[in-house]
């Protein structure tokens, strides 16, 4: 197991490496550098320009440094460093600040919760919280009363969740509670209400609910066809003994390891959704970086996002791991 | 021992039931269910596919919207590029705005938007985007995939290790920022200009999804070598060739065709996501183009006026919705059908 561990953790290394790589070489396909200003302002001069290059160590070559010294003295080399010691470089759009900064400063005299990845952290978590919690009872209701009404809507509620993207059904949402029945404001200024969050949690959580329902379903069908549970009812356990005891701590296995990956997927999906509801998250400056063409604060981002994704698929094996000894590692 | 074999040990398959049809019927009955002229599994799969109901609507609403796709120009009741000065924001012909006092008119029968375009016709053509984004991409990735999955299935070696390295680092790799990447960057170059972008786009999910249907027939390719049917056909000596392609990939069409039908809506609706980020189809001028507007722009194009005027929002977000919810009821359908023991 410890091998097995420590192997696909070194194995996250050369991954991130090439998903850097692959932004990195993408980014500088781009046109536009660093120092451009908007068309109708006034420009940075040549020399600043290039002063400015040397400053951040843009004259270096991208990949590889073959004059002499250092080859791995480049631009792309340097980056890395950089990103793995927490720098991830200036954005090109926001003159004086951090890409990292953006991300994670919050402003001052407010805890780290408040900035903009922890924005987007929080309405993850809170839209993980209110799939699971509708989502679970759902999923075991349905298999419990198989093939009854119940069980098809449920499935039904589920498929709709499962194929509508959510931003589809965000705008649904917004024109019926804003437009028709004027309960939400359009666009909230003001994060610290709560009741403010609850429309683009539920509409962010909305896909997971719906998948999280139809997991626990299938899972607690196959559980419900085990032989132990024949064997559980044949000692003269009661229902509900069964049920908490036998069916669900097995059921739920599968639902539980898919909770990383699933908080992942929101924090980094949810930027269409902080766009539409102008939620001051990481997700909407991301979509702002991108119709600013700012190039480091995207890839800065995606960075942040990869990582973020790869650690959430270790938990899903680590998990299983300890929660199913069943499954071995060999 | 690698990674990958490790990752595949940990979801054991399970032994499925085997129902055998037969045994349903009192032995009465079994002269009859003998006597009956032999059925080909994709009859089976046909007349099982024909009985459920959503799939079957599911392909309806699907082959209406080809249709439009297709007959995009002959349908469309304007021209959707046509700046209708004056008639902007009109309502759908059945709305009688009471803040402005302007009532649809039967000409613009779902309303016009600010520009006074017509937004059934900027649907309609908005529809041959849709369809293209969902089959074309999703031919490349089934030809790609299917051909490596074969191969990695069943010589193994290093396309197998290739490929399962491949899958880490695009299962690390958040497919919806590469694709933003990918349209940021190259938007502005030869390819990305091709197609109005569409090409670009079309590579893009090629790259990332063939990995998916070349694992999954990669798996089928495992569990099939190992059967004794194609034991069998080897002893009596047939080629590799003959092997692949008359026993391991009949048998694995089923799979393929399942996973195609949820590939078709992913990608559409990928395009949605792009073209409301203003990174999807580059909006053509030009009234003889093939591709105009995708349901993507026109969501981007409507947003500004979601609280006034949300007709202009909610025409191609109802299409979406339909669409991929139509691909999604199929190929559950599908999946029933030529696989019943997956039934839930």
């Amino acid at each position: 197991m410890t091998t097995y561990l420590l192997r696909r953790i070194l194995w996250m290394i050369p991954v991130l490496l090439l998903v850097a790589l692959i932004t990195f070489t993408l980014m500088h396909q781009a046109p536009g550098g660093p120092w451009d200003r908007d068309l109708n302002r006034r420009q940075v001069d040549a020399a600043t320009q290039e002063a400015l290059n040397r400053k951040f160590g843009l004259d270096k070559p991208l990949f590889f440094n073959f004059e002499g010294g250092n080859p791995f003295d480049s631009q792309f080399f340097n980056y890395v460093a950089n990103a793995i010691q927490g720098d991830l470089g200036p954005s090109y759009r926001q003159r004086g600040r951090d890409v990292q900064d953006i991300l994670f400063e919050p402003p001052k005299g407010k805890p780290f919760w408040d900035s903009r990845f922890g924005y987007s952290m929080r309405l993850g978590v809170l839209a993980l919280i209110l799939a699971a919690v509708a989502g679970i009872p759902l999923g075991i209701l349905a298999a419990l009363k198989r093939n009854t009404i119940f069980d098809y809507a449920a499935l039904f509620v589920s498929t709709i969740g499962i194929s509508v993207p959510s931003f589809v059904l965000a705008i649904f949402l917004i024109i019926v509670l804003a437009g028709q029945l004027n309960i939400l404001k359009i666009i909230q200024r003001d994060w610290s209400n709560p009741a403010a969050w609850s429309v683009p949690a539920i509409v962010l959580g909305f896909g997971t609910f719906a998948y999280i329902t139809r997991l626990t379903r299938n899972s607690m069908l196959e559980v419900m066809g085990q032989d132990y549970i024949r064997t559980a009812r044949a000692k003269g356990l009661g229902g509900r003994v069964i049920i908490t005891r036998h069916m669900l701590r097995n059921a739920l296995i599968p639902v539980m390891t898919i909770m990383g990956p699933a908080l992942a997927g929101l924090i980094t999906g949810s930027f269409i959704i902080e766009t539409m509801f102008g939620f001051p998250g990481s997700g909407r400056e991301y979509v702002t970086a991108i119709s600013n063409r700012d190039y480091s604060m995207i890839m800065g981002t995606t960075l942040i996002y990869a990582v973020l994704i790869v650690l959430a698929n270790l938990t899903v094996d680590i998990m299983y791991g300890f929660l199913d000894p069943r499954i071995k590692v060999k | 021992m690698t990674t990958s074999t490790q990752t595949q040990a940990q979801t054991p398959v399970k032994p499925q039931p085997q129902t055998d049809p037969s045994a349903a019927t009192t032995p009465g009955d079994l002269s009859a269910a003998f006597n009956r002229a032999p059925r080909s599994l994709w009859r089976d799969a046909w007349s099982r596919l024909l009985r459920n109901k959503a799939a079957i609507a599911g392909a309806i609403v699907i082959l209406f919207f080809m249709f439009v796709a297709i007959f995009a120009h002959h349908l469309a009741p304007h021209n959707p590029l046509e700046l209708n000065s004056g008639k902007g924001f009109l309502p759908p012909m059945w709305v009688q705005e009471s803040s402005t006092g302007k009532a649809g008119s039967p000409e613009f029968v779902l309303g016009t938007d600010n520009l006074g375009r017509d937004v059934l016709s900027r649907v309609i053509y908005g529809a041959r985007v849709s369809m293209v984004v969902g089959f074309i991409p999703t031919l490349i990735i089934v030809v790609v995939g299917v051909s490596l999955g074969l191969i990695s299935g069943y010589w193994g070696g290093a396309t197998d290790n290739l490929l399962m390295r491949f899958t880490d680092i695009v299962y690390a790799f958040p497919d919806l920022l590469f694709f933003i990447i990918v349209m940021t960057a190259l938007r502005a170059t030869a390819i990305g200009q091709f197609l109005n972008g569409l090409f670009l786009l079309f590579v893009a999910l090629a790259l990332v999804n063939w990995v998916g249907v070349a694992r999954l027939v990669r798996g089928q390719v495992l569990a099939l070598k190992e059967r004794d049917f194609v034991l069998a056909s080897r002893a009596v000596g047939s080629t590799h060739t003959r092997i692949m392609f008359r026993h391991i990939l009949p048998n694995s069409l089923g799979v393929i065709i399942v996973a195609m039908a949820f590939l078709i809506p992913g990608a559409i609706i990928t395009e949605a996501i792009l073209g409301y980020l203003g990174l999807g189809l580059r909006p053509s001028t030009d009234p003889n183009d093939i591709f105009i507007t995708s349901w993507g722009s026109m969501l981007l194009e409507g947003q500004t006026a979601i609280n006034n005027q949300p007709w202009i929002l909610l025409a191609p977000a109802i299409a979406v919705a339909l669409v991929v919810l139509s691909f999604n009821f199929l190929g559950d359908g599908l999946r029933d059908a030529l696989d019943p023991r997956l039934r839930e």
